[in-house]
């Protein structure tokens, strides 16, 4: 029974410990062993539990029919195992069942079911709550010949991200990456009420430090990538999405397929525990996303005949092919477009750093349009530096103000270009933040602002505000050293001091008049027009 | 020897381009009730059908001069939109089914040359091809013939007994809408402003008279003036914008003064008026449309010239009435995706 596998458990263990050590990647088998002797644990602890309550009711008529089915209880999870081990001990026990209503087989078999889901309902149940043995057996008297399909309350799952202070969720995050063997990153600093689901990571403190690069099982290019994400040296969402694109082709043209296994599937799985990583270091956007979720798509599509060198050039062809047009000729389009917009003697502002609008600007510099330029920036980044030094070494006139004079400088304004992280379904643009008040202002001065934003950037979240899903970046950037003092030095030891380095905020519709993607000029509204149509073409 | 090629090709041009121009203007006079879009696309079916070219890119190049030739006659929206839309319309949407599985949604870069040599490897005759584009052209003509009609069966509801109604110069929808909401027996009356410089709402008034509609013309400037005791504003369209409406100059007074007193905007056109422009701002309506066509050719300056268009931003019209349905201004983007889709 159960105890056949606990036997030869303490041998396997030793394996599964060396291969810890090693770094080695845990082989199939070894993970098998790993996952059954955590359930044989709880299953002995569930024994205890079972024991108790089944003293406390010996009385029961049910207990005859409670008492086999709380054999196969344990070890349905068991059983997903393909070694035969505790298969035995079940198998009897519905044969035994199955004679007694011989007229209606069937039944049997749904009643067990029934009576399998009531006793882990009940269990989760006594674990939870206080009540321990009293709700395992009335529940499984209860409902013997429950109907097996009772439909459960649909509870939209939130992503992992946004709730960092439930401790359940943390807890699964934690499990979750141990199966993957990836650091867990710890959070930094005290943080806002407002703000306490999500997290917020110190610059300090990289991942990476707590890997060791021979034992570890993601591969070194993504491990690159990881690093120059968290410490900031690769930013903006085109450029993100371009090295995470160019990482996974060196994963893909080093990967081979192990043996009995098929390259659609296996690849696929080899690259979760990678994104998983790349999502610690600094979470991923949304254009990120939808690369991934191509990637997976192209992956899985592969047709098993295919052979793995044939396979590997085709993903890395579908990688190529994703890069030019998505982002280089879609850069294109949208610069022809937007070109159409500025007219001799325009006034542009543009705030930040986005690579759209500095390419937009220089396409139109070289078509000998005549316009100057006025860059605003905003701390801690300062990315607007970087912005106004591509701009000057073109010639282009500028002028360089921070974000508090905007209202200063929006009467001489005659247009306002901005970049776009992303564009919501319900046509919110989510952005760098500042944009939303760029915005605003520029609405209240009757001054157009055209949102500047390639089709793959699109996704389907809907957003009406900046709290419930945004990014917390490190709060000791905002501590700056002026004349050899830094003020906010020790501002953890103050109690009542909180930081808060905002990454993203979201622009309602209504301040946005138009949205230039590479399907044209389109009004903010209709962002739910093309993701249809996207998603009809494909 | 080239230069005598040149002034040949350029009389040859000149001669069909008269042609052309004759016929158009027949075609107006013949009936001046319809629409001058839909005059345009009569004229450029008649064309299709004289044509005498030897491949489908040579047709469909000359049929876009045609559209062009046109446009410098009536310099108005919906004839170069009316162009646009029928020469999509003969050559895509037979083939619709086809193109759209080849043609991945951004990879083509010539569109009409894929489409052109769709058709061709499709049917492989040139004599068949053009006449599937002639039926599906006649088709268009019966399709748009109609749009009036939907259009005033859609708004006159919105027409109730006592309704005091401003509209804007001379609108030969607005007009058929009031005739169907006086053919129901609804009592309405009417004011229309003069709409200079050419008077136009003087002959709107003219022919709501023989409808035995109360009417009253006023100054332009009174719009403001009259609107406190208007119950809604109907006007029609020159073009519609993805991002608006083009009509006569003075309706994004009337528009902004409607909205002041929040009296329902609404605006009556049929789909071919329909235009994949954006403008931002009245500076953006391009040249061709703000003056006369004769005024462009003319005139140096003409930043002293009166524009006859103005745009009006959606923010302040209420609802659109087109022959495909009652749309809110935002809708008119996804309407205009199908239809050059």
């Amino acid at each position: 029974m159960a105890d056949g596998g606990v036997t030869d458990g303490p041998d396997k263990n030793d394996d599964v410990e060396r291969a810890k050590c090693e770094g080695k990647e845990m082989t199939k088998e070894e993970k098998q062993r790993l996952r059954k002797e955590k359930k044989q644990q709880k299953k002995s602890k569930e024994k205890k539990d079972d024991a108790a309550s089944q003293e406390s009711e010996k009385g029961k008529k049910s207990d005859g029919k409670s008492s086999p089915a709380s054999q196969p209880l344990p070890k349905p999870t068991t059983q997903k195992a393909p070694s035969a081990v505790p298969a035995p001990a079940p198998v009897p026990m519905p044969a035994s069942e199955a004679p007694a209503p011989a007229d209606k087989p069937a039944k049997s078999k749904a009643e067990l079911k029934a009576e399998r889901r009531a006793r882990q309902e009940a269990d989760r149940a006594s674990k939870q709550g206080s009540k321990k043995g009293e709700v395992g057996p009335q529940a499984s008297a209860g409902k013997p010949k429950a109907p097996p399909s009772e439909l459960q309350p649909v509870v939209k799952r939130l992503p992992e991200h946004m709730q960092v202070d439930n401790p359940d969720v943390l807890k699964k995050l934690a499990k979750k990456l141990e199966r993957q063997q990836i650091p867990l990153r710890l959070d930094y600093g005290y943080k806002v009420s407002l703000f306490s689901h999500l997290h917020q990571y110190s610059r300090k403190a990289p991942l990476t430090q707590q890997l060791s690069i021979p034992s570890t099982v993601i591969h070194p290019a993504i491990v690159r990538l990881g690093l120059q994400y968290s410490q900031g040296i690769v930013a903006g969402s085109n450029a993100r999405s371009v090295a995470l694109l160019h990482a996974f082709k060196q994963v893909i043209s080093d990967y081979t397929t192990p043996p009995n296994e098929e390259l659609s599937r296996d690849l696929v799985n080899k690259l979760k525990p990678y994104i998983s990583f790349l999502n610690q270091c600094r979470p991923l956007s949304a254009s990120m996303g939808n690369a991934i979720k191509y990637i997976k798509k192209e992956i899985s599509n592969i047709p098993s005949q295919c052979k793995e060198e044939e396979a590997k050039r085709k993903l890395l062809n579908c990688i190529e092919c994703y890069i030019n047009e998505k982002i280089i000729l879609a850069a294109k389009a949208i610069a022809k477009y937007s070109i159409e917009k500025i007219s001799d003697g325009d006034v542009i502002l543009v705030y930040g750093c986005s690579s759209l609008v500095n390419h937009i600007l220089c396409e139109a510099f070289e078509k000998a349009i005549k316009f100057h330029v006025i860059v605003v920036d905003s701390r801690p980044r300062l990315e607007g530096r970087e912005a106004l030094r591509r701009l000057v070494q073109r010639g282009i006139s500028c002028t360089y103000v921070l974000i508090s004079a905007v209202s200063y400088i929006l009467p001489e304004v005659s247009k306002v270009f901005l970049g776009a992280h992303a564009l919501l379904a319900n046509g919110y643009v989510m952005s760098r933040v500042g944009t939303s008040q760029i915005a605003l202002v520029a609405k209240a001065f009757n001054v157009p602002v055209l949102v500047c934003c390639e089709t793959y950037k699109f996704c389907d979240r809907v957003q009406t505000d900046s709290f419930v899903s945004n990014e917390l970046d490190d709060p000791d950037d905002l501590i700056v050293t002026r004349k050899g003092k830094t003020q906010l030095e020790d501002w953890q030891q103050v109690d009542s001091l909180g930081l808060l380095n905002l990454v993203y905020d979201v622009t309602p519709p209504d301040f946005v008049d138009l949205v230039i993607t590479d399907l044209g000029m389109i009004p903010c509204t209709s962002v739910p027009v093309v993701l249809r149509v996207k998603n009809v073409d494909q | 020897m080239v230069t005598c090629y040149n002034i040949i090709t350029i009389a040859v041009n000149e001669c069909r381009t008269q042609k052309l121009v004759e016929y158009f203007k027949a075609q107006m006079r013949k009936n001046p009730d319809m629409a001058s879009a839909v005059a345009a696309i009569r004229t450029l079916l008649e064309f299709l059908k004289r044509d005498k070219g030897e491949t489908i890119l040579g047709l469909r190049e000359n049929l876009t001069w045609a559209t062009d030739c046109l446009t410098g006659v009536d310099s108005s929206v919906a004839v170069s939109s009316g162009g646009e839309l029928f020469l999509r319309f003969i050559s895509l949407t037979s083939l619709e089914h086809q193109v759209c599985c080849l043609l991945p949604w951004e990879g083509v870069c010539d569109l009409t040359l894929a489409i052109a040599n769709l058709c061709f490897s499709v049917f492989q005759d040139l004599s068949r091809c053009k006449k599937v584009m002639e039926e599906r052209g006649e088709l268009f003509l019966e399709k748009i013939s109609m749009s009036r009609t939907k259009v005033a069966k859609l708004c006159h509801t919105f027409i109730k007994d006592g309704t005091k109604i401003l509209t804007h110069s001379y609108s030969r929808v607005v007009l058929r809408v009031l005739e169907k909401a006086a053919a129901e027996k609804k009592r309405f009356s009417v004011y229309v402003t003069e709409s200079q410089p050419d008077s136009a709402g003087r002959q709107m008034a003219e022919a709501l008279r023989k409808l035995n509609v109360p009417v009253t013309v006023v100054l332009d400037a009174a719009v403001g003036y009259v609107l406190e005791k208007v119950d809604l504003v109907i006007i029609g369209a020159e073009g519609v914008v993805e991002s608006g409406l083009y009509h006569k100059i003075g309706t994004y007074q009337m528009a902004v003064c409607s909205k002041a007193h929040n009296k329902p905007f609404y605006v009556v056109a049929e789909s071919f008026k329909f235009v994949r422009l954006y403008p931002l701002n009245q500076q953006d309506v391009p040249d061709k449309f703000k003056y006369k066509a004769d005024t462009l050719k003319t005139v140096q300056n003409l930043s002293e010239e009166h524009p006859m268009i103005d745009y009006t931003p959606p923010s302040l019209i209420t609802l659109l009435f087109t022959d495909l349905g009652v749309l809110t201004p935002s809708a008119v983007s996804d309407e205009l995706i199908k239809l050059y889709l």
